[in-house]
């Protein structure tokens, strides 16, 4: 049965739960008048509604992994299963095509010999599939006629729904707990391999980057995977040049919408802005691959560089700038506003410009919190991927001229992963490195930035 | 009426403020003021200026990639004597009969007979399928002669628009000449999948392998979300586990995009192998990256629910889950659905997780289902940015514009629903 069909009928065996429960409950109440129940009808509706449910799905779930693997002995135990080789990749290759055959998601089998299993196959998955669902039916019913006959007046069926419930509130909240420690500890384990064949002093102090994904995994060259002009390409296009573009624009305009613009200006141009942070960045790699680029590369022809490259760091680095901006104004925009209106006026009141209150009380007052915000601006900068991918150079180098190509950590990471290498290759395990790497330097600086942003905003409650 | 004057002698005790430096430094002060100021609109109209630059030109470019050039063919499908298959009418299987009764060959000999030799080897290797679908929506076309517009190789395109090889410009502009090889406005596009051909790509499998992931994503964020925000808003004790979960969503706010991608690969993949460019494996990637999205803005959203709704509940009797089901909930439900769009519109864009998960492979046919291979119109974009063809470019701005467009929607409809169910306590 597929998985949909089995959700359905749980849902539906549920709903038959839901009704039975209720109409029982109902019936108490109008049998024995002047008889209170303990909870409505609805909650005894709900109360055996679960007690099908949840078994159900847990025994589907438990299906789902033993039914391939009993399906696997029972075809193994028939005569075409003790013709098949004894051990290893062919008998292992056989069966899987048989059983993509059987289970319709291949049209014939590669393998002529693997056409004798299908049949097996097919018919053992058909049983099995029958045994699962009068087991499933069996336990659905059993369970809901157990719920049923514990119906009654005084049965607290509120309070044990209400249990389920907050177990189920619990376990949504748990996930994100799973979620950052899935990420950690498969990077911390495909880390852990990779530095078995490259030790991390020359991963994360070598200036030569060059992993060669065709060369055998015993024969290694650990100098090949010198990880600091991918550090330098990521801090240089993200930290510096982007920065030096997001910063200057994202404080002037949150400083002009602040403290200059009329209100129903501001109503209109911040969400303008915002939509630069809205657009997605495969459409501003795309805008700096097709049309900063080689506008940058014929500018500086044309003041006589010689040869500069067409993927230059500078041309990813001021689209990266330009997305960033309202990342960083919005930020300076709050920080600039948590300033208490007393210092301003104050300031304003002893014969200060605005420009003069802005630039030596506001900003100065804010600045923590612009920090912060920059510190936040960097840490997507670094992570960012797609304006870098299509822009950048894969091309490794150290230098600190703009105009040369240069490449990032993702850059790096998506080459290595998109060039179909087996997981056993040191090739694929530094891309899981870098992310590693990647993964510590934002988390980092989110954490940092946002314990400044707490203890500032203390700072004036 | 006269004012009272300030009496003389109290200010001759007072060095005199108003001298010629202090003007110059008045003024200079408020040159500064002005440059400031300034600074700060520039820095704004810049922006805008970029985003308008950056909006002007994927639509300049993409509105040619809606168009293809065609080549008008005129066709007497009478004389082929070629028959439906009967009882039969499904489009597929119409096209693949006639297909089999030899409508290539004949679309080419009409061709070669009205324009030439040259003419009919440009014709586009799907050219025929054009009619082939015609004639299956209007069966009577069989019995007619009529003038269809075939698409043309990629190389006859760029020939009349005049680059690529120099060889074809003469035959691009003799066909030209003749009013038969022009422009044409290409609905298509919408409706085809990729394909190798710049002039034969649509965009429906990949936007069909994005609704389909964006389901899966909504499917497992939307509800995982809600109810983690409900319980750390809600009912989570102030203890060091709620301390965790708070830390870890806001950490996986700020993960860069490509890490879930590295998730996928390691987890999702390694437990289901032969799911690779499945939406399945690339809605719950992009599901984990959407949720803490949904959890925050879901907060936010409880949070502004006022306590007196709670109090009232509570003070007739209802429990804590009813207070917060049957009336905090639907209190709130506006405010985070409009994170839950915003969130969405997000993942809609994303590109790097799902190339990290293999949903970059060439795709021909749209997905029939949620374990079928397919790509995200977002990875269809850097796919065919990577062609060096003309028409590619086109088609890409194209794309960018489809994405934007459904972008938009997204955004306008999180506006309304601030705008009309929002309330202001």
């Amino acid at each position: 049965m597929s998985p949909a069909l089995l959700l359905l009928l749980a849902l539906g065996l549920g709903l038959v739960g839901w009704l039975a429960g209720r109409a029982r409950a109902a019936a108490f109440r109008t049998g024995m008048p002047g008889q209170r129940l303990s909870a409505l009808p609805n909650y005894h509706g709900w109360y055996v509604a679960l007690w099908i449910v949840i078994p159900l799905l847990a025994f589907v779930a438990l299906w789902a992994f033993a039914a391939p693997e009993l399906v696997t002995q029972s075809v193994l135990a028939s005569p075409a299963g003790q013709a098949l080789p004894a051990a290893g990749m062919e008998r292992a290759t056989m069966l899987a095509e048989a059983r993509a055959v059987a289970a319709g998601s291949a049209r014939a089998v590669f393998n002529p010999d693997a056409q004798a299993l299908v049949l097996p196959f097919r018919a053992a998955m058909t049983r099995y599939g029958w045994i699962g669902t009068v087991l499933a039916l069996i336990i659905a019913l059993a369970a809901g006629a157990f719920a049923y006959l514990r119906v009654k007046p005084e049965l607290r069926a509120r309070t044990r729904v209400e249990r389920v419930v907050m177990a189920v509130l619990l376990l949504a909240s748990l996930i994100a707990i799973l979620t950052t420690l899935g990420i950690f500890l498969s990077l911390v384990f495909e880390t852990v391999r990779f530095f078995g064949m490259v030790s991390p002093i020359d991963f994360l102090t070598g200036t030569m980057w060059g992993p060669d994904t065709m060369a055998a995994v015993d024969r290694t060259d650990p100098s090949l995977y010198g990880a600091v002009p991918l550090f330098w390409g990521t801090i240089f296009i993200g930290a510096i040049i982007a920065m030096l573009v997001a910063i200057p624009l994202g404080l002037m305009s949150a400083i002009y919408l602040t403290q200059y613009a009329h209100p129903r200006a501001r109503r209109w141009i911040k969400p303008t802005l915002e939509i630069l942070a809205g657009v997605p960045t495969v459409v501003y790699g795309y805008f700096a691959a097709l049309t900063v680029a080689p506008f940058i590369r014929d500018a500086a022809l044309m003041l006589g560089v010689d040869n500069p490259s067409s993927e230059s760091a500078l041309a990813a680095g001021l689209v990266m700038g330009v997305m960033i901006i309202p990342f960083v104004s919005s930020m300076a925009d709050d920080s600039i506003a948590a300033v208490p209106d007393s210092m301003r006026d104050g300031s304003l009141a002893l014969g200060a410009t605005a420009n003069e209150t802005i630039r030596r009380v506001l900003v100065p007052a804010a600045l923590p919190g612009i920090v912060a915000g920059v510190m936040l601006a960097v840490s997507r900068a670094i992570g960012e991927t797609m304006i870098v991918v299509m822009a950048a150079s894969t091309a490794a180098n150290l230098t600190a001229n703009p105009l040369e190509a240069m490449t990032t950590v993702t850059v790096q990471i998506v080459a290595l992963l998109t060039s179909e290498g087996s997981f056993d290759h040191p090739a694929t395990l530094a891309a899981f490195a870098l992310g590693f790497v990647l993964f510590l330097v934002t988390l980092a600086l989110n954490f940092f930035a946002l314990s400044v942003v707490k203890r500032f905003r203390e700072a004036y409650d | 009426m006269t004012s009272p004057v300030p009496s003389e002698p109290a200010l001759q005790h007072v060095a005199p403020t108003r001298t010629d430096a202090f003007a110059r430094r008045l003024k200079q002060r408020y040159r500064a003021e002005r440059h400031f100021r300034l600074a700060g609109l520039s820095a704004i109209v810049f922006s805008v200026a970029v985003l308008v630059f950056l909006l002007f030109n994927m639509t300049v470019n993409g509105i040619g990639g809606f168009q293809r050039t065609v080549l008008e063919v005129p066709i007497d499908l009478s004389q082929a004597q070629l028959m439906l298959p009967a009882g039969v009418d499904d489009e597929v299987a119409v096209v693949r009969s006639l297909q089999e009764q030899g409508l290539s060959e004949i679309v080419t000999a009409a061709t070669r007979q009205a324009l030439g030799e040259d003419a009919a080897a440009q014709l586009g290797i799907d050219a025929w399928r054009t009619i082939g679908e015609d004639v299956a929506n209007d069966p009577a076309l069989l019995g007619t002669r009529a003038t269809y517009q075939l698409p043309v190789t990629d190389s006859l395109s760029s020939a009349f628009a005049g680059e690529g090889s120099a060889d074809l410009q003469p035959l691009a502009r003799a066909l030209a000449t003749h009013g038969v090889l022009h422009e044409a406005f290409d609905p298509g596009f919408l409706a085809r999948s990729d394909a190798t051909d710049s002039q034969t790509v649509g965009i429906w499998s990949a936007l069909k392998g994005s609704l389909l992931t964006m389901a899966v994503t909504l499917a497992l964020a939307f509800p995982i979300g809600v109810l983690a925000a409900l319980y750390l808003e809600e009912y989570a004790p102030r203890n060091r586990w709620t301390d965790i979960i708070e830390v870890s969503i806001n950490n996986l706010a700020a993960v860069p995009s490509i890490i879930f991608g590295l998730l996928g690969l390691a987890v999702f993949l390694a437990i289901f192998p032969n799911m690779r460019s499945a939406p399945l494996i690339g809605g719950m990637t992009l599901a984990l990256m959407t949720m803490p999205v949904i959890v925050i803005s879901g907060r936010n959203a409880i949070k502004a629910v006022p306590p007196s709704i709670r109090d009232g509940a509570l003070a007739i009797g209802a429990s804590h889950i009813q207070v917060v089901f049957h009336h905090v909930l639907p209190l709130a439900l506006p405010g985070i659905l409009t994170g839950t769009i915003i969130g969405m519109a997000r993942a809609l864009g994303e590109t790097a997780p799902l190339l990290m998960i293999g949903m970059r492979a060439f795709v021909a046919t749209p997905p029939h289902g949620f374990t079928d291979p397919a790509t995200a119109l977002p990875v269809q974009i850097f796919l065919w940015s990577d062609e060096v063809d003309r028409g590619f470019v086109e088609r890409t701005s194209a794309a960018i514009i489809v994405l934007l467009g459904v972008l938009l929607l997204m955004n306008a409809l999180a506006i309304y629903l601030r705008n009309k169910f929002e309330k202001r306590w």
